[in-house]
Formats: structure tokens, sequence, C-alpha cells
């Protein structure tokens, strides 16, 4: 898979296969690349040259309630409330039941009462909320932008612990971190990427594959 | 996924940062009311005068005004990269134009409805032709410029200098529907003629640019 921004190539021929109910890190240095290939799996840009096929589909947009995209920017409303924010985008999966978005909250540490808008939140607040807003309609496929980035080490970790308890509940992660130390815990693989493209990739430590994955989704 | 659904949570949503911020709206507001005073200081026309050219005062100050409120439809999506989560999402796309044509016409209707009095007062305005089509005229050449306005706001927002394109692409397109809303308002303010024509031509523009917005737009959204 190919990626190019005018005549820049931000991916030169990702090649892949990631398994399901894994936990994948994605490192590298900044203009890696990293963030374009999680893009290009979400479906909010389309690969240059080359295809994706996901879960089963040959288009993320076939999938889109099978799939959590958690961005760099925290994807949230700050005129609204944390609650305000999960409920509208709740309903863009079909999801109308205001318990799943009190459950998010509560999942990431966050208190559903809350009233103050996500403008007066703090950055690690905001982090947290986007989160449970990636995580919300409980996707198969979650793919997570910087999740730690201005987060206090105490929550890094307990956010850390979540992604692990997710993934062991038959769900796939991808997270691009800088921070990869973080998830030397929970992380199934480290993919390193450099200058586009995929340089290594290393297991850190085997897991049965859960019960619940489907064959043949990639 | 139903779009009706969707369109009615986005404009809900979409109202109630409206009302908390109130952008829109008080930018539309103080723009119409300087428009307003500052022709009637200008030209002070008589009643006479005013029935003549009330009809294009009134919906270039519209227009003008619905541009403000149209730049701050897709600025509000773009703070926080907001539009990718609506992008990764399953919701169709047209719930999405719909929820914000219907919300800048809600608020440019409202514009209207706090502008009438003064327009009244200041130009002395009283109406030959029956005063329901009026009515019929400004809803219908509302929809004709926020329809469009939306589309090509959402066309623009990638743009660098996006409040400057979307006046740029938006009025040259507009000026059959602005043509027929200025000619239809003299019509009915005079009682010269009949406005039938201009109101079945906003009726087809309307219905037109609609289908044609409804049909482009998810390509608009999903382009990079």
């Amino acid at each position: 898979m190919v990626k190019f921004f005018g005549r820049f190539a931000a991916l030169r021929g990702v090649s892949a296969e990631f398994a399901p109910s894994k936990l994948y890190v994605i490192t590298g240095d900044n203009g890696a690349g990293k963030s374009t290939l999680l893009r290009v799996i979400s479906g909010l840009a389309q690969p240059s040259q080359g295809s994706i096929r996901l879960l089963g589909a040959k288009t993320a947009h076939e999938v889109a309630h099978r799939i959590g995209y958690m961005g760099h920017a925290p994807l949230l409303y700050d005129e609204l409330d944390g609650m305000e924010n999960l409920r509208y985008f709740a309903g863009l999966y079909g999801l109308h039941d205001d318990s799943i978005s009190r459950d998010a909250m509560r999942r990431v540490g966050l208190e559903p009462e809350l009233e103050r808008r996500v403008g007066q939140y703090s950055q690690g607040m905001r982090q947290r909320l986007s989160l449970a807003r990636a995580v919300l309609h409980n996707p198969e496929l979650i793919l997570l932008d910087e999740p730690f980035s201005n987060v206090d080490m105490h929550s890094a970790h307990d956010m850390a612990t979540i992604l692990g308890t997710v993934r062991d509940q038959a769900k796939t992660i991808f997270v691009v971190t800088h921070q990869s130390a973080l998830m030397e815990e929970v992380a199934d693989e480290f993919v390193h990427m450099s200058a586009g493209k995929i340089e290594s990739r290393e297991p850190v430590r085997a897991r049965p594959v859960a019960a619940t994955a489907t064959g043949g989704d990639e | 996924m139903s779009t009706a659904i969707v369109t009615r949570s986005t404009l809900l949503k979409d109202l109630r940062m409206e009302w908390r911020s109130k952008d829109a709206i008080n930018s539309m507001l103080f723009f119409s009311l300087l428009v307003v005073v500052i022709f009637s200081f200008a030209f002070n026309p008589t009643a006479e005068e005013s029935r003549l050219i009330a009809g294009g005062l009134i919906w270039v100050a519209f227009l003008f005004a619905a541009v403000v409120a149209l730049n701050q439809t897709w600025a509000r999506e773009l703070r926080n990269q907001v539009l990718d989560a609506y992008r990764v999402s399953p919701a169709p796309a047209n719930a999405l134009f719909l929820a914000k044509a219907l919300g800048n016409f809600l608020f440019v209707v409202v514009l209207e409805v706090l502008m009438a009095p003064l327009f009244v007062v200041f130009y002395q305005l009283r109406s030959v032709g029956p005063v329901w089509q009026l009515v019929v005229i400004a809803l219908l050449g509302t929809w004709a410029l926020v329809v469009n306005g939306t589309f090509f706001a959402a066309l623009s927002i990638r743009t660098r200098s996006r409040e400057i394109m979307l006046p740029l692409i938006l009025f040259p397109i507009s000026i059959p529907a602005l043509l027929a809303m200025v000619d239809a308002t003299t019509s009915i303010l005079t009682g010269d003629s009949s406005p039938d024509f201009w109101m079945k031509m906003l009726l087809v523009y309307d219905v037109v640019f609609t289908a044609v917005c409804l049909m482009l737009f998810e390509s608009v959204l999903n382009a990079e």
C-alpha cells in the first residue's frame, strides 16, 4: 500500500497482515507514517496504490460499525458536556440507550454526572472521553492515535490496563504511541515504522487467540 | 441507520450548540441591522421608492447575513476534527447535510422574523399584494440560499481562504434564485404584476439544487 499527499509519499509500500484479537503497538519517529496508516485503515484516507482488506470487507465503510477510531485531535464538541457528546456519537451507531454512554464514561474513569463542557476539561480528561467515544459501540477493531498524549503517568497506566482488558474481550487494537514503554505489559506485538514503511515487527508474548475471534478476518 | 433519526439528532445538537454560543445568530443580526440602518439613512427613501427597492435590499441583506451562518456551520465540525468522528461512523452522509441545511434554514428564518418589523418601520413598507405570498417566497428563497450555501461551505472547508471562497462560489450560482426572490417580493410589495412565475421558478430551483446537493454530498464529505 502506498499513500501520497501531493508529491510526498507518507506510506511507501506497506504490506502486512494482522491477526485478530491482538494488541499492536505502532512506533516510529515523527513522519514515519504511523498516523497515516491508521487513517487508511479507518477509511478516513484512501490508499493511492494498493488495497486494504478489513474484517473481511474491501472498504472500511462496509464495516464502519465494527471499527472504533480515536484521532490525534479529541474529535469532541467543546460546547457540549461529556454525556451530550457520547449520546450524540452513540446515536450515529444506532445506539439510543443512555446507559451505554454512562458505562463508557465510567469505564475510562469519568463521572457521567459531570456537567462541565468538554472545552473546560483538562487534556487528560479529553483523552479519556475521546477513548470512551471510540469504544462506545463495542467495536471489534479499535484504532488509537496517540491515546496517552497529555495524560499523566498514572492515568496513562490505567488506560493501558483498560486496553489490555478490552483486547482480552477478543478485540483487535492498534495503538500509535511514542510512549511504547507503557504498553509493554499488555502489547502482543510492536510494529516499528520508519520513512513510510514497516521496518520491523516484534511479537512480545504468545497469547492464545480468543475463542470468539472470527476466522478469515485480517 | 435511519437518515431521519441521525438528521434529527444532528440538528438538535447543532441547535443546542448555537443556543449556547449564539455565534451565528448574533453575527447575522448585527450585520442585517447595520444594512437596514445604513441604507435607510443613506437613501432616506419615500414609501413609494421603498416599495421598488425593498425587495432587492431585503434579500441582499439576508444573503450576506446567511453567509456568516454558513461559514460557522462547518467551522464547528473542523474544531477538534470532529468531522472525522462522523466520517468513520456508519451514519449516512446525507443526514449530516440535511441537518446542517435545516439548521441554517432555521437560523435565517429566525433572523427574517426578527428583522421584518425593522424593514417595515425603516422603509415604511405596506404590502399591496397578499402577505401570505411573501411568507411562501421567504421560505422558498431561504431554502434556496441555505441548501447551496451549506453544500458550498462544505466544499470549501478544506481550502485556506474558505471565508472568501464561499461567497465567490455561492453568489454566482444563487443569481437565478436571487432574481426570483427579488422580483417576486417587489411584485407583491408594488402589486404591479403576479409573483406566480417567480415562485414556481424558486420551487424548481429548490428541488433541483436540493437533489443535486444530496447526490454529491457524500463525495464532498469524504474528499481528502
